[in-house]
């Protein structure tokens, strides 16, 4: 599969959070960066899909067709190969999100401790469209001003505080409905 | 956030041994902590020992998988071939997703150096000089905090070339997942690890110690497991066999969740609590007003039990007695006799205010998401579970709908690669055995004046104007 059949097959959709994040690009920090991951696996180079689709989308905030053909480069795969792993993965977006991407545990603890409530609120406060947020993934709901995405997530493995968020790589328990407005005031009034 | 509660006391009627450090007072997830506190000391006395006298004392403790099948970890260490001469790899398995468990968000984000020196005990033992630690992508903290903990332990010396002098070399590297629940199915993270789709293997072989990662003998445990065999070589498997009831030895840690007053975790010796124990003297009862339905006793994938039944179990000797639910020792054979299991530890607490339709339509709505989509049974069945349920607490039902409910759920299980169609299909048939009354109550009897769904609709209208 050529660069330009992937960039066809590969759905990535322009959101309000795409000024967000810089396009892709191969910088030697990232080359560094990758070669530092792929020596953890002396036995196979593939087995570094994972971590090097992690650096794309930690860096560029979702996975290109270029990014795609950049770790099958690396790895020396057919960028299907690389594909297939992205499309398969909960963790893993074809899009931009927000510049704050939460991540709502919809799963039963959490449902059962208001998650849908925070849910409804959250999509209230950014002005995201609740009836696309019930869908999970692709692509992530993201608010008009593209600062915020959400997404229901399952089981993020913190039951007995419920209900529980992340927001990018921060996790926040026992966030009931009615603390939504707060925890999205404290990530609005983060400087760019 | 690292949720820190310092100084919380741990209940009287908990035994900690892998929850010691979790909210102690003044303790930190450093080396130096750890160091202080007399850490790799049985590190230090297990490279002293023979590989099979390690494999031995986890044999004699009875040490039995905490990850959720509860299969014994020293016997399947023996499982790699006698004759290997393949490289052994060791994989910790820290995908922690089973509905209703939260008990290794606490051991990695707080005690990381606790499951560093049971790995390297357990690398030593088995032969493994490569280790992985999966941790799935929904932990961002604990893989920096499991990473930095590893570069710390190499610089001691603890994780690398030459450990401590013994001529023994172990590399650890932290391996993040990306948010499938998948990915706790060993032969899945296997194939996770390798850089593919995580599909689970066929079986046979049925134990990745036999073909494993890069198709080499490869030991998956949980982390909670890994971390019971560094207390293992301190105590000696006989003093750990001590804790708790035979065959059911140590302890483990019960994540208590849903509609508890002071729902949590609590490391308990295994078996030597009840259920009534558990739930009203160390959880303190139900919330005001309300009054226990039902429990899922080991993480959502294990049946659910009423709190108004009792079972027929079997003595030793052949005769028959009747348990009732609230005295069942929370241990791993008993819970099986009831037709349930201790799975993951991962208690959920449901109360009279729920609709059982509801937390079906939960529990549905997860093993849709998740499965792989390998096999058929699996793919299909737990979407049109889900699908089923959405009916019933959308309240357009049709009559028969809890009955082809059972029915698929009972062509799931068993006739797929993995236990995933175990594990989606076990909910689904426990709850209609033991709420069908609730749920059928719930479906509107047909009528010929109310079509159940567009095509009915459609059908009358024609048959209506010719």
């Amino acid at each position: 599969m050529s660069a330009s059949s992937l960039e066809e097959n590969i759905a990535s959709h322009e959101t309000p959070g795409t000024p967000h994040f810089p396009p892709f690009e191969v910088t030697p920090a990232l080359e560094a960066e990758a070669a530092e991951r792929i020596s953890h696996y002396p036995e196979s180079k593939r087995s570094a899909v994972l971590p090097l689709l992690h650096i794309v989308q930690h860096r560029f905030g979702f996975i290109s067709a270029a990014g795609i053909d950049w770790v099958a480069s690396k790895l020396e795969l057919e960028p299907i190969k690389v594909l297939e792993v992205v499309t398969f993965y909960p963790g893993l977006r074809q899009s931009a999100p927000g510049k704050f991407h939460i991540r709502v545990c919809r799963t039963l603890s959490c449902a059962m401790g208001g998650s849908y409530e925070l849910m409804d609120r959250l999509c209230e406060l950014t002005g995201i469209d609740r009836s696309t947020a019930d869908s999970h993934h692709h692509p992530v709901s993201v608010s008009p001003c593209g600062k915020f995405s959400v997404e229901f997530a399952e089981c993020l493995a913190s039951c007995g505080t419920a209900p529980v968020c992340l927001v990018n790589d921060d996790f926040h328990e026992g966030v009931a409905a009615g603390m939504a407005e707060e925890l999205l005031a404290n990530y609005a009034a983060r400087p760019a | 956030m690292i949720t820190y509660k310092p100084g919380k006391q741990p209940h009287a009627r908990e035994h900690r041994l892998i929850f010691k450090n979790v909210d102690r007072e003044g303790w930190d997830p450093s080396l130096e902590c750890y160091l202080r506190d007399g850490g790799y000391q049985e590190l230090k006395k297990a490279i002293g020992m023979a590989p099979k006298e390690i494999t031995e004392e986890v044999k004699k403790a009875g040490l039995r998988g905490r990850g959720g099948a509860g299969f014994p970890t020293g016997m399947k260490w023996t499982f790699i071939p006698p004759n290997n001469t393949k490289p052994v790899y060791l994989i910790c398995n820290g995908d922690e997703s089973e509905p209703g468990t939260f008990k290794d968000r606490y051991i990695l984000h707080q005690d990381p150096h606790q499951l560093i020196e049971g790995m390297v005990i357990s690398a030593f033992a088995v032969g493994a000089h490569t280790a992985y630690i999966y941790i799935r992508e929904e932990f961002p903290e604990a893989a920096a905090i499991v990473e930095r903990a590893i570069e710390e332990a190499r610089a001691k010396n603890f994780v690398g070339k030459n450990i401590l002098g013994s001529g023994f070399d172990l590399e650890i590297w932290v391996h993040r997942g990306a948010g499938a629940y998948i990915c706790g199915e060993e032969t899945g993270l296997i194939e996770s690890l390798e850089g593919k789709r995580p599909y689970p293997r066929i079986k046979p072989p049925y134990f990745p110690a036999a073909l494993g990662l890069y198709m080499c003998p490869t030991i998956v445990n949980n982390v909670e497991s890994l971390c019971h065999v560094k207390h293992i070589i301190g105590m000696g498997g006989d003093g750990y066999a001590k804790l708790g009831v035979p065959r059911n030895t140590g302890t483990r840690i019960l994540c208590v969740s849903g509609d508890v007053k002071n729902p949590g975790y609590f490391e308990v010796e295994v078996g030597k609590l009840t259920m009534r124990e558990l739930l009203h003297d160390v959880c303190g009862g139900p919330k005001d007003g309300r009054e226990f339905k039902a429990v899922i006793p080991g993480g959502s994938s294990s049946k659910i039990l009423r709190c108004d039944e009792s079972f027929k179990l079997r003595n030793p000797d052949g005769s028959e007695r009747e348990l009732g639910f609230w005295d069942i020792p929370l241990d791993f054979d008993t819970l099986a006799a009831c037709g349930s299991m201790a799975g993951s530890g991962g208690v959920i607490v449901i109360d009279d205010s729920r609709k059982m339709s509801w937390v079906l339509n939960n529990i549905n709505a997860f093993y849709a998401h998740e499965s792989c989509g390998q096999c058929t049974p699996c793919r299909e069945g737990s979407l049109w579970m889900k699908k089923i349920s959405d009916r019933l607490v959308a309240g357009t039902a049709r009559p028969e709908d809890v009955e082809t409910l059972e029915s698929v759920a009972y062509q799931i299980d068993g006739r797929t690669i993995c236990a995933f169609g175990e594990a989606s299909s076990w909910p689904v048939e426990a709850i209609i055995a033991k709420f069908r009354d609730e749920l059928v109550a719930e479906i509107k009897p047909a009528s010929a004046d109310e079509p159940l769904n567009p095509e009915a609709a459609a059908q009358r209208r024609y048959l209506q104007s010719h």
